[in-house]
């Protein structure tokens, strides 16, 4: 049925004769457009609004981005109660972050995990973890098909177990910026892969495409206790996330960027954990790499991950 | 920024010992000459901390109370070097080559507050690392190099070191075992 010889249905309030159903139909959406951006609109709707018509995070000039942190530091404190900021903390110039864990030390007790989600402000309810610690057997070796990660002891290490954390493992060349539809996900000069969760879509393609389940998706919407949230943020880091947008681990870029340790690292109780500089000879980060027995997970798919684990002794 | 940050989280010994990365440990009290801070970009901000130190080391983690040991143990007593359980410090239990060692192998005889080393030579207790050492050698040196141990603060400025007995007690150093975390809950428990 064209438009044209289409006989117009009697609407109630329709407009004067002679207006299609087209016309009608395009003048109230421009009418409704015009009023929810011009004229008597409140602070919110022009909150909504930018946030709608808002550019990429690459894209923004800085007055823009200085104008959407302080909105997202405004929108954050009224929602918590309490200050806080949102900073988007540029990577250091000649830093490539690398990580490495000692699969030798690793006891398995899970700090880590909750340090990760007081300091990155990760959801209570529902439960979002970034680190996953698996158990499995020393006599297989590391065997992900058996892996155990809701294992629940009394102590640990478990006799004849030994532990492998796995979150995001920064690759080189990342599966999960590779087929995001809209570019919400990239990596850094530093070597962070990012996400920009008012840019992401939420189709969890990226989560799909990532081989070490290091990608989780807000389901809900996110719950975190005022008096828990990190009130030290970053746009692209540990902000608080909203529902429908996924999130990983970026190496607490908040703190890294700083010059400090992951939080993972500064909580880790047996040193398993290392950090650093690979562009630095002298970091410690390379002299285990040059040193010790390194693997990286799934080497075969080729996407050359910063995260190696390590046999210290 | 860091070094600030470094020193709110955790008591940094200013008079421990300092060395530059991959060089001999320098005598005690000894400051590490004229060392840059080259690891990283992140400059740090004051030109005089930043030719001091590469890290600093954690207090020893003693006993509230025991220390210093001069409190009950004064020089000129008369000191029995024969191996055997000590009743006063019978909660100290030496599960570390008791077989072949005790007490007066590390602690000083004459100088209580002090540790010796195999040659006599007597060091503090913030340099206990290369008493350790000693027997320790790949582990002293991979703790140097950032490998072994757990170290904090900034990965580009100033690194603290936990000692060795921060982790594993001097007497029973095997590390003991922790209770885990809560597991993370199951996919289909999660609303």
């Amino acid at each position: 049925m064209s438009d044209q010889t289409a006989t117009p249905m009697p609407v109630p309030e329709a407009p004067a004769e002679g207006y299609t159903r087209r016309e009608a139909l395009v003048m109230s959406l421009f009418a409704l457009a015009a009023a929810a951006t011009v004229g008597a609109c409140s602070a919110a709707d022009k909150q909504a609004y930018d946030e709608f018509v808002q550019k990429h995070f690459r894209d923004l000039t800085p007055e823009e981005l200085k104008d959407r942190l302080a909105q997202l530091e405004k929108r954050y404190s009224e929602q918590y109660g309490k200050p806080v900021t949102v900073s988007a903390t540029p990577p250091i110039p000649g830093v490539l972050f690398g990580y490495a864990l000692d699969l030798s030390r690793c006891i398995g007790c899970r700090r880590c995990v909750y340090g990760c989600v007081e300091e990155n402000n990760q959801s209570r309810d529902p439960q979002t973890h970034w680190i996953t610690v698996l158990e499995m057997d020393k006599e297989t070796g590391v065997d992900l098909q058996r892996a155990d990660a809701f294992y629940n002891h009394e102590t640990v290490p478990a006799p004849g177990k030994f532990y492998m954390p796995v979150a995001c493992q920064h690759c080189e060349n990342p599966p999960c910026v590779k087929v995001c539809p809209v570019q919400a996900t990239w990596k850094e000069p530093d070597g962070i892969v990012v996400i920009d969760y008012d840019w992401c879509i939420g189709c969890r393609c990226c989560i799909s495409a990532c081989p070490y389940g290091a990608r989780h998706f807000n389901w809900g919407t996110p719950k975190i206790p005022a008096n828990e949230l990190n009130p030290n943020t970053e746009y692209l880091g540990n902000r608080p996330r909203q529902r429908g947008v996924v999130e990983k681990c970026s190496f607490c870029l908040q703190r890294t960027r700083k010059g400090l340790y992951p939080k993972c690292v500064e909580v880790c109780p047996v040193g398993a954990r290392k950090f650093g500089n690979l562009l630095d000879p002298e970091s410690e980060i390379r002299y285990i790499i040059e040193n010790k027995r390194v693997l990286i997970l799934k080497d075969e798919l080729n996407t050359q991950p910063k995260f190696f684990y390590y046999y210290g002794l | 920024m860091a070094l600030l940050l470094t020193a709110a989280c955790r008591p940094v010994q200013e008079a421990g010992p300092r060395y530059e990365r991959g060089a001999a440990i320098a005598e005690t009290g000894v400051a590490g000459g004229e060392k840059s801070a080259a690891g990283g970009e992140q400059k740090v901000a004051s030109g005089e901390q930043a030719t001091r130190a590469l890290f600093a080391v954690a207090p020893p983690p003693f006993t509230d109370g025991i220390f210093p040991c001069s409190q009950c143990h004064s020089p000129t007593d008369k000191v029995d070097r024969t191996p055997r359980p000590v009743e006063f410090h019978a909660e100290i239990v030496l599960h570390h080559d008791e077989k072949n060692r005790w007490c007066l192998d590390c602690h000083d005889a004459r100088y209580r507050d002090k540790l010796h080393l195999a040659d006599g030579r007597l060091i503090d207790f913030t340099e206990s690392y290369r008493l350790c050492g000693q027997c320790h050698g790949p582990t002293l040196r991979n703790w140097k190099n950032g490998e072994h141990g757990k170290r904090t603060g900034s990965w580009s400025g100033v690194k603290q070191y936990l000692l060795c007995p921060s982790c594993h007690s001097p007497h029973s150093p095997h590390f003991k075992p922790l209770k885990p975390k809560a597991p993370p809950l199951r996919q289909e428990a999660i609303r």
